[in-house]
């Protein structure tokens, strides 16, 4: 059993704080992926869990041990660098093998499980070769194998696939989720890739300057996002907002359409995903400013009062810049976000 | 037709550029090298064509000098002493100065910074200035006139080089390496023998061949602080000041040879070395 509590976690760099008061739970065999923009405090959390670094506040408990105090090697972990960290004095084969010499394996052990993991990775045929022979892509898959090759518990990944082709990423994904699942390891993993995190997820969380915003499952985070922050970071083109004012008794006046919303009275915004705007005869007025036709559908990035507003339609429709359009926004799919405290409203 | 004179011009600009710097490293080379074939060539000599004139660039291979050195008493002793110190020097500055170089590299603490210049500055006095102090305090505690003794002052002269030799390997090690081992079994120490040692032992030899120059050329401590057990080049001092000329020439040979391959040895090191203590 290897669930990851993490309570109260603060990490200030001198002045500079990193981490606000981090609260997770990863549940034992869980894939978690902590998704952010660059600097808000990803590898930062990943380092303190393996005992990289030592947090300023708070508790980190694997299994049912606080761990906050043991070294790394104590802690049941396994990492993988952002910038690999392979070493460059030992061959492929040695630097996948390093973790389980250590732990003193049989020798025939040892390379029948290097040879397997290389296999995963698919680096077989690079085993005999160095760190400094090797692409970084192919080093990339050997940290992740150096990893793998440990069975460990847990597994911390920081952007381990970020150096692959797009092809090549796409079937590693898969692979790395099957294998995670098979070998029942609980698995924290850094992206800032939105659709890696979608694809491998069973929760995400979503940092942002230091602070966990929301920790959901995807589907969760992309259609109820819980901060203005994850509606604006989550989805490509990410959610529109429009101010909206209130008439009472739930009714909400944005760009000159009427809406049913939440039962306040002070100012909110208005949000909703491209994707679920379509034109029709009552609607949101909006000029057409720019067209991308992206085969699939049409990107247009449009003008309502003023504010940018980008709708992704029917590639069988024909927009021309300059065009006048009407768009409704699908009611389920409305949401409500408090500009104060940027936080969703029900 | 207007276009060619341009180009004719900086032809020649360049060429004479060129010439101007092929010059410059013979005359650099030139001087260095001219004065050690000359020792060499009257280290190879008879004593009479030392002192004869003109000279000859030709050596004529006479052994006599080199051969009277070898039954020179007391010179295979000093030899030896002058190998034991070194040796010791090696051994002492590295021992202190590499866990130092590690510690700057790799740990942040207050004054670091003064740290790294004091270093430094501890070559800035000069040794006749503490030779009178440091003879008074050795015969005090009893370790003047011993090779131990002499190796500790060695060791202070070659520890500022230690310490920043090794500062600059260890700064080139990346910390994830040895984070890595950490996460993969290491403790600190074994993540340090397995990973951090391998990378960096060509460069620890050569910066213990360096203190081994450093002693083995170091003169005046050495005639001040010993009388019975002189090295190498105390000795030859002392014996030389008296001696005929192609004596004198073959000493200086038998003193320069070591230290010209040792430093040849570790060349690249030390270009890292005045880089960094420049920075
Ligand atoms: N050792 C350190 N000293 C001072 N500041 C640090 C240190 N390590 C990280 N920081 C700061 O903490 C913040 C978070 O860094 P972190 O490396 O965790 O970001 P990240 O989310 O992993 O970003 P990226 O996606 O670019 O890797 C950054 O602003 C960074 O500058
Ligand atoms: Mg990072």
């Amino acid at each position: 059993m290897a669930q990851i509590r993490i309570k109260n976690v603060a990490k200030r760099f001198g002045a500079y704080q990193a981490l606000h008061s981090i609260n997770l739970d990863v549940a034992d065999q869980e894939f978690m992926v902590l998704l952010g923009a660059s600097g808000c405090g990803k590898t930062t959390l990943l380092r303190i869990i393996a005992g990289l670094e030592t947090p300023s506040e708070g508790e980190v408990w694997i299994g049912d041990r606080r761990v906050d105090h043991l070294a790394p090697r104590d802690r049941g972990i396994a990492m993988v660098f952002q910038n690999y960290a392979v070493f460059p004095h030992l061959t492929v084969f040695e630097n996948i093998a390093f973790g389980l010499r250590m732990a003193k394996m049989d020798n025939a052990l040892v390379t029948k499980r290097v040879e397997r993991t290389a296999e995963l990775m698919h680096i077989e045929q690079l085993l005999k070769r160095y760190s400094g022979e090797l692409s970084g892509g192919q080093r990339q898959r050997v940290a992740v194998a150096r990893a793998l090759a440990m069975e460990p518990d847990v597994i911390l990944m920081d952007e381990p696939l970020s150096n692959l082709d797009a092809l090549l990423r796409l079937e590693m994904r898969a692979e790395l989720k099957g294998v995670l699942a098979e070998s029942k390891t609980t698995a924290i993993y850094v992206t800032h890739d939105q659709v890696e995190a979608m694809s491998l997820a069973d929760r995400i969380s979503v940092m942002h300057q230091g602070r966990i915003v929301q920790a959901a499952s995807p589907i969760e985070v992309y259609r109820n996002p819980a901060a203005r922050f994850v509606a604006s970071f989550i989805g490509n083109p990410p959610m529109n907002f429009l101010p909206a004012t209130s008439h009472g008794n739930g009714q909400w006046s944005v760009a000159g359409q009427t809406f049913n919303g939440p039962a306040t009275q002070k100012p909110l915004e208005f949000a909703i995903r491209p994707e679920d705007l379509s034109p029709a005869d009552q609607g949101l007025k909006a000029t057409a400013r720019v067209v991308e036709p992206l085969g699939a559908h049409l990107l247009v990035t449009c003008d309502v009062e003023g504010a940018s507003f980008r709708a992704v339609l029917d590639s069988d429709l024909t927009v021309r810049p300059g065009d006048i359009l009407t768009l409704a926004p699908q009611p389920d799919r409305i949401r409500w976000f408090d500009p104060e405290t940027t936080q969703a409203v029900a | 037709m207007t276009a060619v004179t341009p180009d004719v011009a900086h032809a020649d600009v360049r060429k004479s550029g060129r010439f101007l710097f092929r010059a410059a490293i013979v005359f650099l080379c030139a001087w260095v090298l001219v004065p050690i074939y000359f020792l060499l060539i009257n280290t190879l000599s008879s004593p009479e064509t030392v002192n004869a004139f003109p000279k000859s660039f030709i050596p004529e291979f006479d052994m006599g000098s080199l051969t009277f050195f070898a039954n020179f008493a007391g010179m295979l002793t000093a030899l030896k002493n002058s190998v034991i110190v070194a040796c010791l020097t090696m051994v002492l500055s590295i021992a202190f100065g590499a866990p130092a170089g590690y510690a700057l590299s790799r740990f942040d603490f207050r004054g670091k910074e003064l740290f790294r210049v004091l270093i430094l500055l501890t070559r800035a006095f000069p040794l006749p200035l503490l030779a009178l102090p440091l003879a008074v305090l050795f015969i005090r505690t009893g370790l003047d006139d011993t090779l131990l003794g002499l190796a500790l002052v060695h060791t202070t002269l070659a520890i500022p080089f230690a310490v920043l030799i090794t500062f600059s390997l260890f700064s080139g090690i990346p910390i994830e390496l040895e984070e890595a081992a950490w996460t993969l079994g290491c403790t600190r120490f074994t993540a340090f023998t397995k990973v951090v040692l391998p990378l960096i032992a060509p460069g620890i030899a050569a910066s213990a061949i360096f203190a081994f120059v450093i002693s083995w050329n170091e003169v005046f401590a050495a005639a001040v602080l010993t009388i019975q057990n002189r090295t190498l080049p105390a000795f030859l001092l002392q014996s030389l000041g008296t001696s005929p000329l192609h004596l004198k020439f073959a000493g200086g040979f038998i003193l320069v040879v070591p230290a010209l391959v040792f430093i040849f040895a570790v060349r690249k090191y030390l270009f890292a070395m005045w880089g960094i203590a420049n920075r």
